[in-house]
């Protein structure tokens, strides 16, 4: 109740929001309200992006707004209300399809839009297969995978099976709790041909094998919901193993040196970027600012901040140090080839389909 | 009697006093208009959500009426007249961008409708008569009966189906009502530990805040405000501050665990767990909802006068008698307030839950949450929203009927 009331009351506050808004935006500068998911990650794109840019336009400002987990939410409300306040919005790639079926971001013409590679390449090529929606603009790689305490464990775990392995390595894991990744694991761990997984997700069996094989570890599992969570987990030795972004898992054992490392079997690859909002404002400045946020230089100087793939092909050669540890980061990248043997780029299509009976099924499971 | 006009002395009184009722009525006005606009438009808007399913008519907006008059009973799919007229809709709906939503919406019917839309959108404009035979080719679906049966009932401007979802029902293609099964089921689950959990939250709350007001009650002033103090000082401290104390507190490498560990009372592999499930919403919210119970209990009980207990004991009771006799029954007011009080707040709760909660300690909440900022599907999150409001309104109607809320007293 109390979340819904808070919902429908946004579309309101959203209107009033935008009728003292106008007048304020009257100045000469433009305000771009872009929003992000905050932390580390708003810090590296203010750094890679945000500030220079605002160097080069003066009359530019730009407000980082952190509400990204919301935003698949607010979009709709604002769109609901008539009032669109935000101007450009992080989306991982799973919400950007939502969002683009709802007609609620603007589809955009990649060639057109964005800076070609150095070489030419035009930027539908250079981002290759990352492009997943007509709506989306990647910005980076990101995966799901696996960190563990080198201190609690006799021997380092290597295969996805060791996850499931409770007698070889004993002690509690850490998931994160939704479906996706999960069954995938599960069915890898199991023995089915990673090429056939979703194919075997498809049946009725194929659910209840994946199932089956989470059953195994299901007690010692403390599932985990924010991305903050698993890291502290491990750092607090609640669990010895856990799901968790590569990045967030980069954080802990670099800059926060904890006795952690890392399991990159079967790294699941997801994706990050840019979605335009229906009826935002500062159309042209958007579109002026994306063109610099996303060519090749930008999306391989984010690198420096963050251990998360850049989502261009051409941006790859130029990752460099990190920015304040000065360690060279193309090692730490879940696309850097010693990383990447075994790697899942989860399938949106069919979880798009899927994902709200799954989720459904998964938490009836949870609860038995 | 009558005044100088002859008009009767009542009616011109009952004038009088009109002009003054409406005057003061003007003066509310702009609050109560505030209120209709800000929480009650809003609030029904989003309740009506639960049923309303105008999207597959509007946008399917030729194949629709078409639907609802066709005859789905014999088996077979539907006349080449609806098949023409999908392809217009689908032809509109994907140069507006409009066609997407109905798969999504459909999607929530029967997983699978999502993907056959944004296939067949993409091709609806070339696609040659007979179309029939052109949707069946671009996808086998289509040619399946099922997939029009559950186009054809949710054609409709109204549907029911959010709250067979919420209820955990199963609706067939063609309407038929069942129960899930136990590997889909969860929210009627959901909803008895929201109320299970909700109901120990309050009864702890009110066998910790008794004797703490009653302590604040009677000693003297300048100990019970220093008193008080430290009952509202963790009520100031950021919710998400104190959830993460807990957290600290009471995970298995945590102090209290340390704790028993160290002075032998546990084995170090029989660490207890407290926290990531029910255990752990339930301190963790006792603990932030106590004053919420301390208050109203205190502000009674500073209004029993002490000559009362007094006047018991000179009568004759016992300590034990006068305060069950006398003492407790003055301070009912003050535990229906604080009970209802607490009891309603965590009715609602989701961002400790969501902590602290663990599998077996989230509530309904958590999942109305889920549903309005992640699945989208609002429809469903309205009507799990509607059912707890209707929950409530029954449990307030009983205790209406058995405590009587005219006892209710908040100081």
């Amino acid at each position: 109740m109390k979340v819904s009331m808070k919902q429908s009351t946004l579309a309101i506050a959203a209107a009033a929001a935008i009728g003292f808004g106008g007048i304020g935006t009257a100045s000469a500068a433009t305000e771009l309200v872009i929003v992000s998911w905050g932390g580390a990650y708003t810090a590296s794109q203010q750094k890679a992006y945000h500030e220079p840019y605002m160097e080069a336009n003066p009359d530019v400002t730009i407000i980082n707004d952190d509400s990204a987990a919301e935003g698949v939410a607010k979009i709709r409300a604002m769109s609901e209300a008539g009032n669109v306040t935000w101007a450009l919005v992080d989306a991982v790639a799973s919400s950007a399809i939502t969002l683009c079926d709802e007609g609620l971001i603007e589809e955009i013409d990649h060639d057109a839009v964005l800076e070609p590679a150095p070489d030419g390449t035009p930027a539908s090529e250079d981002f290759g297969d990352l492009i997943v929606s007509p709506c989306f603009i990647p910005q980076i790689v990101y995966s799901t995978t696996f960190g563990y305490r080198e201190d609690l464990l006799s021997e380092a775990p290597t295969s996805i099976s060791d996850v499931f392995d409770m007698e070889k390595f004993p002690g509690k894991r850490s998931l994160e709790r939704k479906p996706i990744n999960n069954l995938e694991w599960a069915l890898i761990a199991d023995g089915v041909d990673p090429d056939n997984v979703y194919d075997v997700l498809d049946t009725d069996e194929g659910i209840d094998r994946a199932f089956a094989k989470l059953d195994a570890i299901k007690d010692q599992v403390v599932w985990w919901d924010k991305g903050a969570q698993p890291t502290q987990l491990l750092a607090d030795g609640e669990v010895v193993m856990a799901s968790a972004y590569n990045g967030r898992l980069f954080a802990a054992i670099e800059e926060e040196d904890q006795p952690i490392a890392m399991m990159w079997d079967w790294q699941v690859f997801d994706l990050d970027g840019w979605v335009i909002p229906v009826g935002g404002p500062h159309r042209e400045e958007v579109m002026k600012y994306l063109r610099f946020a996303t060519d090749t230089q930008r999306l391989a100087d984010q690198a420096k901040f963050i251990s998360y793939g850049p989502a261009r092909e051409s941006s790859a050669p130029l990752v460099g140090k990190h920015a304040e540890l000065g360690i060279e980061m193309a090692p730490h990248m879940p696309t850097n080839p010693e990383n990447a043997k075994n790697t899942l780029l989860f399938n949106y299509e069919w979880w798009a389909d899927r994902q709200d009976d799954l989720t459904e099924r998964f938490n009836a499971w949870l609860a038995q | 009697m009558t005044t100088a006009d002859g008009t009767p002395l009542k009616v011109s009184l009952a004038r009088a006093q009109r002009r003054l009722k409406f005057r003061a009525f003007y003066l509310v006005l702009p609050l109560f208009a505030f209120i209709l606009i800000t929480f009650f438009v809003p609030v029904f808007d989003m309740l009506f959500r639960s049923v309303e399913n105008q999207i597959v008519p509007q946008i399917l907006e030729k194949t629709a009426p078409l639907l609802l008059e066709w005859d789905d009973r014999d088996g077979e799919l539907p006349p080449e007249e609806v098949f023409a007229a999908a392809k217009a809709d689908f032809e509109k709906g994907y140069a507006e961008k409009t066609i997407l939503k109905v798969g999504r919406r459909m999607n929530y019917e029967e997983p699978g409708f999502s993907s056959l839309f944004r296939k067949t959108a993409r091709r609806a404009k070339n696609f040659e008569p007979p179309y029939k035979e052109a949707f069946i080719e671009r996808d086998d679906e289509w040619g399946e009966v099922d997939t029009w049966r559950y186009l054809k009932r949710e054609s409709g401007a109204f549907t029911i189906s959010y709250y067979l979802a919420a209820l955990d029902m199963s609706y067939g293609p063609s309407g038929e009502i069942g129960v899930k099964s136990d590997k889909r089921a969860i929210y009627i689950n959901l909803f008895q530990r929201t109320l299970m959990l909700s109901l120990l939250i309050t009864v702890l709350c009110f066998l910790l805040a008794y004797p703490i007001s009653y302590l604040l009650a009677t000693v003297s002033t300048k100990t019970s405000n220093l008193l008080l103090i430290l009952v509202l000082l963790p009520f100031w401290t950021s919710l998400l501050v104190r959830t993460s104390a807990w957290i600290a507190l009471l995970q298995q490498e945590g102090v209290i665990n340390d704790l028993l560990v160290g002075i032998g009372l546990i084995s170090d592999d029989g660490r207890l767990a407290m926290i990531h499930n029910a255990t752990g919403t339930v301190i963790a919210m006792t603990h932030i909802l106590l004053p919420f119970m301390v208050l109203p209990l205190y502000s009674v009980m500073k209004t029993i006068p002490p000559t009362y207990m007094r006047a018991a004991k000179n009568l004759g009771a016992t300590p034990t008698k006068a305060f069950i006799r006398v003492y407790f029954p003055n301070t009912i007011s003050g535990i229906g307030a604080g009970g209802i009080l607490v009891f309603i707040i965590s009715i609602g709760y989701y961002i400790t839950p969501a902590l602290v909660g663990g599998v077996d300690g989230t509530l309904i909440s958590n999942f109305i949450a889920y549903h309005i900022s992640q699945s989208l599907n609002w429809g469903l999150a309205a009507a799990l929203g509607v059912i707890l409001l209707g929950l409530v309104l029954v449990l307030y109607y009983f205790y209406d009927k058995v405590v009587g809320i005219d006892n209710m007293k908040l100081g």
